[in-house]
């Protein structure tokens, strides 16, 4: 018999602090398994976020730099432009990348910078106690809507994917899910063809993955991944965005 | 090394010394009074194959200079009093990450939108860390436009050296008027004299680096900081940096830096060809702030007093009063919001004193 | 012919996998981890890491129902799961 699935290389041996059923564990896996599939460990330099991912470079093999809440993306560019060479991704929430940095989000892109973007939506803020985020749904509880996210009050949930596609930098948009291994597997793919455009030198590449946050959905982890498959996929739909 | 002179902003100079200094990532955002040094950075970085990225905001600018340093590169961004606010945070995470980075700063009024001429009231931003949390940026404060070129490469070589950031705090008048430069012709081998085995470069044939300033664990977060302490007590003892004159049989030593001090020293020219035994001690390096001069002067129980002079309200004035510590009288003289104390208002002030 | 090992102190719990697998094979363990959690068992014959990471003595027939598909290791958060074929 031979394995044919393990821990890649590039995943550090050891448990992570993410709350049982959390999608951040598995997509820390998939770039992993892409990394060691293109070969690219030693190439690699990482931004990690502000969120419950904020130590994410204590669960990888690569180099990695921490980046001011929303910032990644202005450090990715200065890291890219000076070694072209290396192979630079952010993985940012939905706070860091469509909250806080915004701007630098849009202009990142803008610029057409040869970056790849993880962007994790789990439409709540989890490391802060799980306030509303920009891509909270309408009715949604959080800490910060009680009643419910209302649109007169606090907007509509923000689609900055199908924004940052308007914009001629922006080479690759893909939404992607976790809410079933299929999708996982989809999911991975989009990574891979993420990081394959920037070796490539394509131009600025994004894969948005809607993600389960059991414990501030309130929710069991499989009711979570549900969730997502029926409710959040209405607001957030899955596919080719350009 | 060949040279040349030539007749060139304050703003354009600083900028030129750091490209001399091995500068090769800039990042910034327009704001007056220090447009000239961001158009001049446009044309001259590509020229020695550096980066220049006109950034959508300051705060954009700081963290692009974070990653800039992080990957080993001698990195500078610049500004003007509001948008130096602007990027406090970034200040303090490269303080925290230990990542050298220069940052300029042209002061102008404020507080607020303020308006563009040209004031010393960032004293406190830059010497007490503005940005959250216990620590400290180098700061020099250079007094005229061939020591704004030549500070720069102290500048880039402490920051490397300790891995810090550094502020150079001069003012929109010093930024925007012309003065002869004597500048080198040929750019020394740009690569930083320092190693930086810290740098993320891929981890190919080394165990990967992590450049961050977060530490959860117990006991983590305070053992940085210990560390931190340790290397600013050792740059308060090495790098003290002022210029004295006169100072033997001063009566009254007039303290002020940067534009503040030629005005000073015109003051000073005056009254001394009518007699009056004033000196004047110029801090070069406001932090680490020149305590030593300020210790030997007055431990030796002179009668006399300072007169600091600043485009401000007070805020050097504070660092002289610490450490002079009530052993002699400390009185001021500013103006600020655009004000600029005159030859005339010290000359008034200092006969006031005697 | 195929099997997996689970490595139960790395296992948080959330029993995502449990629910995909095709064939019903793993189930909640009757013993909390060492992390005080109430970990997941493939079914037949199970075979747990020891401390050092290797397969522990006694296991060796694999499941001849398990189909290694490793569905429950591509969902697993924790990447507990290793698939042998």
């Amino acid at each position: 018999m031979k394995k044919i699935f393990s821990r890649p290389k590039a995943l550090r041996n050891q448990s992570t602090h993410y709350c049982p059923g959390c999608g951040h564990g598995i997509v820390h896996r998939l770039i992993a398994e892409v990394v060691d599939e293109l070969g690219i460990r030693e190439k690699v330099i990482a931004i990690a976020p502000v969120g419950c991912a904020v130590i994410a470079y204590d669960y990888w093999d690569f180099d990695c730099s921490e980046a001011a809440h929303g910032r990644a993306l202005a450090v990715a560019t200065a890291i890219k432009r000076l070694r072209p060479e290396n192979i630079v991704f952010t993985y940012q929430g939905d706070g860091d990348l469509a909250a806080i940095g915004t701007n630098e989000t849009i202009h990142a892109a803008n610029r057409g910078e040869n970056l790849t973007v993880i962007f994790i939506n789990n439409a709540v803020y989890g490391m802060t106690g799980g306030q509303m985020a920009p891509t909270t749904l309408l009715g949604q509880k959080t800490a910060t809507t009680p009643k419910g996210r209302e649109a007169q009050v606090q907007g509509w949930p923000l689609k900055i994917s199908e924004m940052l596609a308007q914009l001629a930098g922006v080479k690759y948009i893909e939404r992607t899910s976790l809410y079933s291994p299929q999708e996982v597997l989809k999911t991975k793919r989009a990574i891979k063809q993420a990081f394959q455009n920037q070796i490539d030198n394509m131009g600025f590449s994004l894969v948005e993955v809607l993600s389960p946050c059991p414990i501030y959905w309130e929710m069991s982890p499989k009711e979570a991944l549900d969730w997502i498959r029926e409710v959040m996929t209405k607001e957030f739909p899955l596919g080719r965005i350009k | 090394m060949m040279s040349k002179k030539i007749l060139i902003t304050g703003n354009e100079a600083v900028a030129e010394g750091a490209i001399q200094a091995g500068c090769r990532f800039y990042a910034g955002y327009p704001i007056t009074p220090q447009n000239e040094l961001i158009g001049y950075m446009a044309g001259r970085m590509p020229e020695v194959g550096g980066i220049f990225i006109q950034a959508e905001a300051e705060l954009a600018a700081i963290n692009m200079v974070f990653g800039a340093s992080a990957v080993g590169v001698r990195a500078m961004t610049s500004s003007s009093s509001p948008g130096i606010s602007l990027k406090q945070e970034g200040i303090s995470y490269l303080a925290g990450a230990e990542l050298p980075a220069v940052i300029v700063n042209v002061m102008r009024g404020g507080p607020g939108l303020g308006n563009i001429w040209p004031a010393q009231s960032d004293y406190f931003q830059a010497t007490r860390s503005g940005g959250h949390g216990d620590y400290h940026s180098l700061v020099l404060a250079p007094a005229s436009v061939q020591e704004s070129y030549d500070i720069m490469q102290l500048a880039f070589d402490l920051a490397d050296q300790y891995r810090i950031p550094a502020i150079i705090l001069i003012d929109g008048m010093l930024g925007q008027m012309m003065e002869p430069l004597v500048i080198k012709s040929q750019i020394p081998n740009p690569k930083p004299q320092i190693k930086k085995p810290w740098a993320l470069t891929g981890c190919r044939g080394r165990k990967p680096n992590i450049v961050k300033s977060f530490f959860m664990q117990q006991g983590g977060l305070e053992k940085l900081n210990l560390a931190l302490q340790k290397k600013y007590r050792l740059i308060q003892q090495k790098e003290q940096r002022w210029e004295e004159m006169f100072l033997d049989e001063a009566k009254v030593v007039l303290v002020a830096y940067g534009t503040m001090a030629r005005i000073a020293k015109a003051a000073i020219k005056q009254l001394r060809a009518k007699g009056k035994k004033i000196g004047l001690i110029r801090p070069i390096a406001l932090w680490p702030f020149p305590t030593n001069i300020f210790r030997r002067l007055t431990t030796a129980h002179k009668q006399l007093k300072f007169l600091v002079i600043e485009m401000s309200y007070g805020q050097m004035l504070e660092d002289v009063k610490l450490v002079v510590n009530g052993r002699c009288p400390v009185e001021f003289f500013g103006r600020a919001g655009g004000g600029v104390p005159t030859e005339e208002g010290i000359i008034k002030k200092v006969k006031n004193l005697l | 012919m195929a099997k997996i090992t689970i490595d139960k102190d790395k296992c948080k719990g959330c029993f995502i996998c449990i629910s995909f697998c095709p064939k019903g094979l793993i189930k909640k363990s009757s013993q909390l981890n060492k992390l005080g959690v109430t970990s997941v068992e493939f079914s037949r014959r199970v075979i747990h890491k020891d401390e050092a990471g290797s397969p522990a003595k006694g296991g060796g027939k694999s499941d001849k129902e398990c189909l290694g598909c490793a569905l429950c290791a591509i969902i697993c958060p924790d990447c507990c799961i290793e698939v042998y074929k």
